[in-house]
């Protein structure tokens, strides 16, 4: 393969890992928003999503990998990640309400630890194959490059997820309603909005976009009830450096941050594989630095 | 029947007691002030009816009993809160912090109308309808904070202290603003203020509070009047 090939090769396969990174990305984004909160088990729950979704797809149309059953599956896994967002923000965090900010983030990490710990209770820790309906294997060639069915599907599903979002929060009534409550959640009431059943809805949306991002991740390698501990890493850089308040931005960083990475550990001797997961890091180091509001995100202009 | 009433209402904060016997009464279209020195509890009296701390005793709006209701469904009767510090929304633009006061709101058409109006009486928010509320100075805050409030179309506006961090002129103007709404839409108001001839501007009548509690009510003219009053609450 030409060194240009193998270039471009990089920059695809980058795009389409990145975009799983950037599907969460998005999902802590919108809880952020919606509760104004980071929530470190937002990987765990989109990976109990997707077991949730491979059990069901499996009772519906038994056999392993009938088109049929796989679809049906994502469809359960959507909703009972919708029903699971919603029910955690309402029984869980909801307590923690007038809790410290910290606080809260220590009731998600150990939210994280409960639905590992369950998952691989039941479903066992061992990896489990997840079916992929468009034949996970096969890939196009363009000329020296090949781009497998999976990337597209992958890059596409997100991309068009990322664009849904960033309509719902700047350009309708109920995204108007959940930037007020994530500003000033206490205001936001006075207005007569209804704070609870928002968040609530913003779990919820945020679970189920997991959980797509956990079946796409699984369906190429496959589903362990660990599967999203490493790729909340790259999500959480991703919103650092796109911005906590920015759909766009979230997912723009994480594909630059996969590509990025990718390409030091081609091109850079001393990083390698062994170092690049060093790449994210620095990067958000960097940023903070600059600009510590993210690239995209909107800067907080206090005036008194 | 007062629009609301409010009998020998009580609140704590903590073990603190901060309200020990409210009365208040507005009656429908009517403008009533709460004076009052610092911690006498007057921003705690209005929390109290927007439901935003929890009180005890009498609190009726409409002939319902509202204590003890969420805030969400004290504004979705009627009652719009403008909170102490003004509660604007820094992160969205003007426009959209009046499109969130007219949240519960389906009137699309005159909610377009009521934002032209709003944006004619103060025309500092037109020009800076595009930018981020937490770039406005205090005055243009507080006049996006009045105008959220009124687009809601309450029956009742409750307000916080208008006048607070604004230079003498600036209240003047805000209060010359909510005395031009009151006069032309009709809409009863609760007003906190310290500056009492401010509040005396807008306002038909007048409660005082002392450590929580009424001491003395009447029409500002009876008030105005009684020396006495003047200089032991009303600040000379």
């Amino acid at each position: 393969m030409n060194p240009f090939g193998t270039f471009i090769q990089l920059l695809v396969d980058g795009l389409a890992q990145g975009s799983i990174y950037g599907a969460l990305a998005l999902a802590i984004v919108l809880v952020n928003q919606a509760t104004g909160l980071v929530n470190f088990a937002q990987g765990g729950m989109a990976v109990l999503g997707s077991y949730i979704g491979l059990t069901i797809g499996n009772l519906l149309i038994p056999g392993v990998g009938s088109t049929l059953g796989v679809v049906l599956g994502i469809v359960a896994a959507v909703i009972a990640s919708l029903a699971l967002g919603g029910v955690v923000e309402r029984f869980v965090m909801r307590r923690f309400e007038r809790a410290e900010e910290d606080t809260k983030v220590v009731a998600t990490i150990g939210l994280l630890t409960l639905i590992t710990g369950l998952v691989g209770l039941i479903w066992g820790f061992n990896p489990t194959p997840y079916p992929f309906f468009f034949g996970g294997s096969e890939s196009l060639r363009i000329g020296d490059v090949s781009i497998s069915v999976w990337s597209i599907v992958t890059f596409t599903t997100i991309v068009a997820l990322m664009v849904v979002l960033q309509i719902l929060f700047r350009g309708t009534k109920f995204g108007l309603g959940m930037r007020a409550v994530a500003d000033n959640a206490p205001s936001a009431a006075l207005a007569g909005i209804r704070v609870g059943g928002l968040r609530m809805a913003g779990w919820g949306l945020a679970a189920a976009l997991g959980t797509v991002a956990a079946i796409l991740l699984a369906s190429k390698s496959q589903l362990t009830p660990n599967n999203f501990d490493g790729i909340l890493v790259y999500a959480l850089a991703a919103v650092v450096i796109g911005g906590l308040d920015s759909p766009i931005g979230a997912v723009v960083a994480a594909l630059g941050i996969t590509i990025l990475e990718s390409l030091a550990a081609a091109y850079i001797p001393w990083i390698g594989h062994d170092l690049k997961v060093v790449v994210p890091f620095v990067l958000v180091f960097v940023v903070l630095i600059i600009r510590p509001q993210g690239l995209f995100g909107r800067r907080a202009v206090v005036r008194v | 029947m007062p629009l609301l009433e409010l009998v020998d209402v009580t609140a704590f904060y903590g073990p603190v007691q901060v309200l020990d016997g409210v009365s208040i009464s507005v009656p429908e279209g009517g403008a009533v002030g709460i004076l009052g020195a610092n911690g006498a509890g007057k921003t705690t009296t209005l929390r109290a009816i927007s439901g935003t701390v929890r009180a005890g005793g009498t609190i009726r709006y409409r002939d319902r009993s509202i204590r003890g209701l969420k805030p969400e469904r004290v504004a979705s009767l009627g009652i719009a809160h403008v909170p102490e510090g003004r509660g604007t929304l820094g992160n969205l633009t003007v426009r959209e912090n009046l499109m969130v006061g007219a949240y519960l709101r389906k009137d699309h058409r005159q909610v377009a109308t009521d934002v032209e109006y709003l944006l004619d009486l103060f025309p500092n928010l037109r020009e800076r309808i595009r930018s981020n509320a937490s770039a406005l100075s205090g005055g243009e805050q507080q006049m996006l904070a009045v105008s959220r409030a009124f687009m809601a179309k309450p029956r009742l506006l409750i307000l916080d202290e208008p006048s607070l961090g604004l230079a003498p002129s600036t209240a003047r103007n805000v209060y010359d603003a909510i005395g031009r709404l009151r006069r032309e839409s009709g809409i009863a108001m609760l007003v906190v203020e310290q500056n009492a001839n401010l509040a005396f501007s807008v306002v038909d009548s007048v409660t005082v509070l002392e450590t929580g509690r009424s001491v003395l009510s009447g029409t500002t003219a009876e008030l105005r009047g009684d020396d006495d009053i003047r200089r032991a609450y009303l600040g000379g």
